[in-house]
């Protein structure tokens, strides 16, 4: 009885999962229309930025709508201006909760350009 | 009554329009700004001719440029990286002393492309080497082969970096060209800051460049053409 409902209670946190909502606390920063729907994104954001990393840097294909660089624009926190810098931020609360390590901003700047190119004019 | 109203949507729609009109080239115009979605193109090859006789002695100022579009620290320890650096050189039988700076000379075929293990070292199409610091284990094979002692290794962990230009710990990375400006229609920072414009920078197979033109009248010369590399960076008055 008690194993079933553990798996009703998992069940529902799924549902809850794929819905718009997420379970814990997320600053989507300035948000908006994303290039493919928030679902699909979830799941799937990192086929499309290794895609597109090895386009742009080995073909020098630049796809400025799919690049790292737009997503923080959009995502980074209007707060802050970052997708990293707090346990709230875009990307970082969601690899949190999924336990997944994040490796790219270790090279790359989680900063938006806009906010980091009027900081470092002064 | 009804004739006024007319004539006021005649009016809006006209000036809906003649915005349409206005804007739409801007907005093409600021796509085309941002870098191409298409693959470089092979019949290109970026080139720089530098002048040494136009090189002045204790002048930086192509390395801080550098410094600055890339963010390197600029210190002079071995472990800080350096893309760029001036060199003093003097013929000991003639006393003839000149200045020069050294990087990455993108040769045709690099060698430190031939010894990555990885595959990260790689040659763009239109001739500018790269490290693709995705596939770089920080072996430091490439810094070995390069006869120009351009590459650099990350040793400390990095924190704020140019959103263009991504540098981490534990990979090897040297002059870009600055690859980020090329692909939006600029010229590499060290080639801009010089206040002697000893540096001319462009497309050494478009026979009309400015670049293409100058080769084909002064004589230049590739550093340790012996290893016959075909270096994409030229000297003049060595």
């Amino acid at each position: 009885m008690r194993l079933i409902a553990l798996l009703l209670l998992c069940l529902c946190a799924t549902v809850v999962w794929a819905g718009q909502t997420t379970p814990f606390k997320l600053d989507i920063g300035q948000g908006g229309k994303c290039v493919k729907d928030p679902e699909w994104m979830r799941k799937n954001h990192m086929q499309l930025l290794k895609h597109q990393r090895d386009e742009a840097v080995r073909k020098g294909a630049r796809d400025d709508k799919v690049s790292l660089k737009t997503c923080v624009e959009c995502h980074a926190s209007t707060k802050d201006n970052s997708v990293i810098a707090r346990d709230d931020s875009f990307c970082v609360a969601c690899h949190r909760y999924e336990a997944v390590k994040l490796d790219c901003f270790e090279c790359h700047s989680g900063v938006r350009k806009s906010y980091w190119l009027k900081r470092n004019a002064k | 009554m009804s004739e006024v109203n007319n004539q006021r949507r005649a009016f809006l729609k006209t000036s809906l329009g003649a915005a349409a009109v206005a804007i739409a080239p801007g907005m093409l115009l600021f796509d085309m700004a941002h870098g191409s979605t298409e693959p470089v193109s092979g019949k290109v090859r970026w080139g720089m001719l530098i002048d040494t006789n136009q090189c002045k002695p204790g002048c930086d100022e192509c390395v801080t440029a550098c410094n600055t579009e890339n963010g390197l620290s600029g210190g002079k320890l071995p472990t800080d990286s350096q893309w760029i650096r001036k060199i003093e050189i003097k013929d000991i039988s003639t006393g003839r002393q000149s200045s020069l700076p050294m990087m990455c000379q993108h040769c045709e075929h690099p060698p430190c492309v031939d010894v990555c293990p990885t595959a990260a070292s790689f040659k763009r199409a239109d001739g500018i080497v790269l490290v693709d610091k995705h596939r770089c284990i920080g072996c430091r094979y490439c810094m070995m082969a390069c006869p120009y002692k351009a590459r650099s290794f990350v040793h400390e962990p990095l924190h704020d970096q140019n959103p263009d230009v991504p540098r981490g710990k534990g990979t090897v990375e040297s002059c870009t060209l600055c690859v980020h400006r090329i692909d939006e229609g600029l010229q590499p920072a060290c080639a801009t800051s010089c206040p002697n414009k000893a540096i001319l920078f462009g497309d050494l197979n478009d026979p009309n460049s400015p670049i293409a033109q100058k080769l084909r009248t002064v004589a230049s010369t590739q550093v340790r053409a012996d290893l016959k590399l075909n270096t994409g960076i030229r000297y003049q008055g060595l």
